[in-house]
């Protein structure tokens, strides 16, 4: 029997009901973020404003959970003071961790709150050890996740080399471009997750019934239209259908949900401290029906990983609230490339 | 003002590569930014063929600069980044921060931030400026006023680079979508992409081009085209970055001469553009709209 390194289960926290769901059903950490562009899930309707975020710090401190706050998006000129304001807003709550990905941020972080832990969010885009030991050694970031980039060999590559905690997606949407490194949105709406913390935000989208079916549109531009009986998906961008050289079909990716549950006894294996959910969109039943599935499996894993099998009903559970009711590795699994 | 060329974003064959930076020895480009950044399977040149390419261009009075790849996810990037570090005679264009870290290192103190290291507010300029960076290049999506206001706020005395000719780089991932095209693996991608001068377009269902899969890399198919911003651009930058592009760049990189010696005005030099854009222009990034669209200020 071989046992690892507890790994922490860090789930979404989009609302004060969605903490409370995360904590109540296993997570070792939630994160959350301001109602405000200094995080990249910017949208209407989501996110804690100063007296949620401190009931949650509390609720979540009082059965010994951590809180991590999301301060990723890219800080201009203009208003850089907002985003200071927000790393001193975190400490004064007392959150565990700001989870940043700009070095000027990190930077002053450092400087004003040196016993405030950083973490380096997936929008900083390291994908190697010598990019994360590089924020390492300039502002000591204690924790590094890794965008959805890498395969399981490359993942184990990176740990081997850094003292830096690794934090690894597990399960929910899937980005199909390095974090902190696409435009796509921005491209087509003006809006970006770098800076405004949203991609293919809902007031540039239209649905729109069609005599050649429904069609939904992203700022105009056509992403996809769907057949009678066809379920129209949300226009997000790379997930839409173009025609390439006369053919049509889902030319980025499909609409689908990463989920590397099957993958638990090899990321327990290189030493994986974090696994990440995505989702702080979603609503807070599943955030519940994540946590639950995820904490079980963990649970397994940390207890025996030899003999570990992925649970039938775990998969049925979780494909349920999966983007086109299917999943995939991802780049964990080089075929995927 | 300088004029740069950016690295080749394509997979164009040997001699074409060859060839095209033959002509570029002739161009009006003053700064040539050298090597492989979208994928680490093209090997059409090895870096000793881009040094030696480099030496020419060095050789008739180009300023040469060697760029690391945007995307480094394995040993062997991370070993064919520390080649081109170790290359003292060319200056590097640090296109992730495992580049900057490996050239701070290394001790190098004249390297040039790219496009893709996120610098959109001063204090970072100035982290980069303090590791080496001699000039950087803002990213693509930030608007003229922005850039503006970054400078404007104790930015250090530092180069600033802005792209003003070409397609978009607007993603990188781990998957090549070319290959999937071809219903092939990223590992056995058989190199479709070479000598699609262009990239391949991808257009929305109504036939509109939209796109560009170019590998690894999505770009717009749009081109951005600034020569009618001239005077915005030349308030801000030092450097304007041409994308390298199949036909016409040797004709593009002369036009822009000629509008930053204001032989032609900007108005001119863009009508003047349509006739060698792939595809039609866009400028919206740089008026702080949807980079897709084509501005004009009424």
């Amino acid at each position: 029997m071989t046992t690892h390194t507890k790994i922490e289960l860090v789930c979404p926290a989009g609302s004060l009901p969605a903490l409370k769901t995360a904590v109540d059903h296993g997570a070792d950490c939630v994160y959350l973020g301001f109602k405000d562009a200094t995080n990249a899930r910017n949208f209407t309707g989501l996110n804690f404003d100063a007296k949620a975020m401190a009931e949650g710090v509390r609720y979540a401190h009082d059965r010994k959970r951590k809180v991590l706050l999301a301060l990723n998006t890219y800080p201009q000129a203009s208003n850089w003071a907002g985003w200071t304001a927000a790393v001193d807003r975190a400490a004064d709550l007392g959150i565990d961790a700001i989870i940043v990905a700009d070095p000027g941020l990190m930077a002053y972080a450092r400087k004003t709150h040196p016993d405030l832990r950083l973490h380096l969010s997936v929008q900083g885009s390291a994908t190697s050890y010598e990019a994360i030991n590089f924020y390492a050694e300039r502002f000591g970031i204690q924790r590094a996740v890794l965008p959805r980039v890498l395969s399981l060999a490359q993942v184990e590559q990176v740990i081997a080399n850094t003292k830096v905690e690794i934090e690894v997606f597990g399960f929910g949407g899937l980005c199909v471009m390095v974090e902190g490194r696409c435009a796509l949105s921005a491209y087509a709406t003006g809006e970006s997750p770098n800076c405004n913390g949203a991609c293919s935000p809902g007031k540039h989208v239209r649905w729109e019934q069609t005599p050649q079916g429904m069609e939904t549109r992203l700022n105009g531009i056509l992403i996809d239209r769907f057949a009678d009986g066809e379920r129209a998906g949300y226009p997000t961008l790379c997930k839409g259908r173009f025609d390439v050289n006369g053919e049509t079909y889902y030319a980025i990716e499909e609409p689908t949900s990463l989920n590397t549950l099957e993958l638990l006894p090899d990321l327990a294996r290189a030493g994986v401290r974090a696994i990440k959910i995505e989702g702080r969109q979603r609503s807070p039943a599943y955030t519940g029906q994540v946590t639950r599935v995820w904490r079980e499996a963990l649970d397994r894993v940390m207890r025996d990983a030899d003999s570990f099998t992925v649970q039938p009903a775990w998969i049925a559970e979780l494909d349920k609230v999966s983007e086109g009711r299917s999943h995939t590795l991802g780049a964990y699994y080089r075929p995927w490339k | 003002m300088k004029i740069a060329l950016g690295p080749l974003l394509y997979y164009w064959s040997r001699q074409s590569t060859l060839d095209f930076y033959a002509q570029i020895a002739e161009s009006e480009a003053d700064i040539v930014y050298l090597g492989e950044t979208v994928c680490s399977r093209r090997h059409e040149l090895r870096l000793d063929d881009w040094l030696e390419v480099g030496e020419m261009l060095a050789d008739a009075g180009k300023e040469v600069v060697m760029s690391s790849q945007a995307l480094i996810e394995s040993e062997s990037d991370l070993k064919a980044l520390r080649r081109i570090v170790g290359k003292a005679e060319f200056r590097v264009e640090a296109n992730d921060m495992s580049a900057v870290h490996v050239l701070s290192a290394a001790g190098r103190g004249d390297w040039i931030a790219g496009p893709t290291l996120n610098i959109f507010n001063p204090q970072t300029l100035s982290l980069m400026a303090e590791s080496g960076a001699t000039r950087w290049m803002a990213p693509p999506e930030m608007s003229g006023e922005v850039l503006t206001e970054l400078l404007a706020s104790g930015a250090p005395a530092i180069e600033t680079e802005v792209l003003a000719w070409g397609r978009l780089p607007l993603a990188h991932s781990a998957r090549c979508f070319t290959a999937r095209h071809y219903n092939l693996q990223k590992d056995t991608c058989e190199f479709r992409c070479l000598g699609m001068k262009d990239g391949l377009v991808l257009r929305t269902r109504e036939g509109e081009p939209f796109l560009t899969l170019n590998g690894v890399q999505t770009q717009s198919a749009r081109v951005h085209n600034l020569l009618g911003d001239l005077a915005s651009v030349r308030r801000t930058a030092q450097v304007l970055r041409v994308s390298p592009q199949g036909d016409h760049t040797v004709e593009v990189l002369k036009l822009f001469r000629d509008a930053v010696a204001d032989e032609v005005s900007p108005q001119d030099a863009f009508r003047r553009s349509a006739e060698w854009m792939v595809e039609a222009p866009c400028n919206g990034f740089w008026h702080g709209r949807p980079g897709v669209e084509q501005y004009v200020k009424s």
